[in-house]
């Protein structure tokens, strides 16, 4: 597990640069490094499927965030945070940090799941859904109900963009209001 | 243990990030990573020393030791609602932007009066 060891360091630095960067566009791209290394993780941790998806739902997401930051320019001001507030989050963190150290130790060793649940899934995928991918049989079949709120939230999530972002609905009410007040000139 | 230790060490970046910073993208990007480490902590739970991955041969054949698929299923779900959720952050980021001209939320604040 030392290559996972090293991994998660470069994770880590990615994350530290990215938000450190006095640069949107570097930022964004240092999420990149941490995304793809979690893509990576996910391929020593033996998950195959939630690493394919990681990798192409993490070049969307850099993509969507280039956008956000290419067209703005940089900013002006440095933005630099508060002193008293970069304090405030540190120490707030560092009591995060302490609080959940004795939870990490109370769950069960690395590499020694407890598969309580899992068990009748393992053992019923072949027999009741016919599926060779444990995985999918659970996202498909036991637990579609799941992924149909998935889709849904994914529907929302669209609407609400479109709606957030389009112009033509703005345009068309300020015309509207204008008319009015002409309207009433008249 | 060691690894379990590194990855809340991510997670506190993220939670860094969304607390100090004053910039609306810096706060994305830190939420972004936060949701980064808790997938990677559900992985880490799952994980077998010495397991397969979950995928039976075509005859289903023991695949014993195998990794705990369930965390899989949850997180496969938890990634792609995380892209939905990131996707409309930045969607009113912009919008935001396009309002005020800054992704200062301090700005932001003075500004709207």
């Amino acid at each position: 597990m030392f290559i996972l060891i090293v991994l998660l360091g470069l994770m880590i630095m990615g994350a530290l640069v990215a938000v450190e960067a006095k640069n949107l566009l570097s930022a964004v791209i240092a999420i990149g490094t941490a995304g793809l290394g979690l893509s990576i993780a996910f391929l020593l941790l033996k998950a195959p499927d939630v690493a394919i998806t990681q990798l192409v739902v993490e070049i969307m997401a850099v993509v969507i965030l280039i956008r956000a930051t290419i067209r703005q320019g940089l900013p002006s001001s440095p933005m630099d945070s508060r002193p008293l507030g970069v304090v405030i989050a540190l120490g707030f963190v560092a009591v995060l940090f302490l609080a959940a150290i004795p939870v990490l130790e109370s769950i069960p060793e690395f590499g020694d799941p407890v598969m309580r649940v899992s068990r009748s899934y393992v053992d019923g995928t072949w027999r009741l859904s016919g599926s060779t991918n444990v995985v999918a049989s659970v996202i498909l079949d036991y637990r579609a109900y799941d992924t149909l709120g998935e889709a849904t939230v994914l529907f929302t999530a669209v609407v609400g963009v479109l709606a957030v972002t389009r112009l033509s609905g703005r345009r068309e009410q300020k015309d509207g209001a204008q008319e009015a007040e002409q309207g009433a000139g008249r | 243990m060691a690894v379990y230790v590194l990855c809340l060490v991510l997670f506190c970046v993220g939670i860094y990030a969304i607390l100090s910073k004053r910039n609306l993208i810096k706060i994305i990007i830190g939420l972004i990573v936060a949701e980064h480490a808790v997938n990677l902590f559900f992985i880490l739970v799952a994980y077998r020393i010495g397991g397969r991955a979950p995928i039976f041969e075509p005859p289903p054949v023991s695949i014993e030791p195998m990794v705990d698929p369930l965390p899989h299923a949850l997180v496969l779900t938890a990634i792609v609602i995380g892209i939905a959720t990131t996707a409309f952050m930045v969607a009113l980021a912009m919008r935001i932007y396009e309002k005020y001209g800054t992704y200062d939320i301090a700005r932001i604040r003075e500004l709207r009066g």
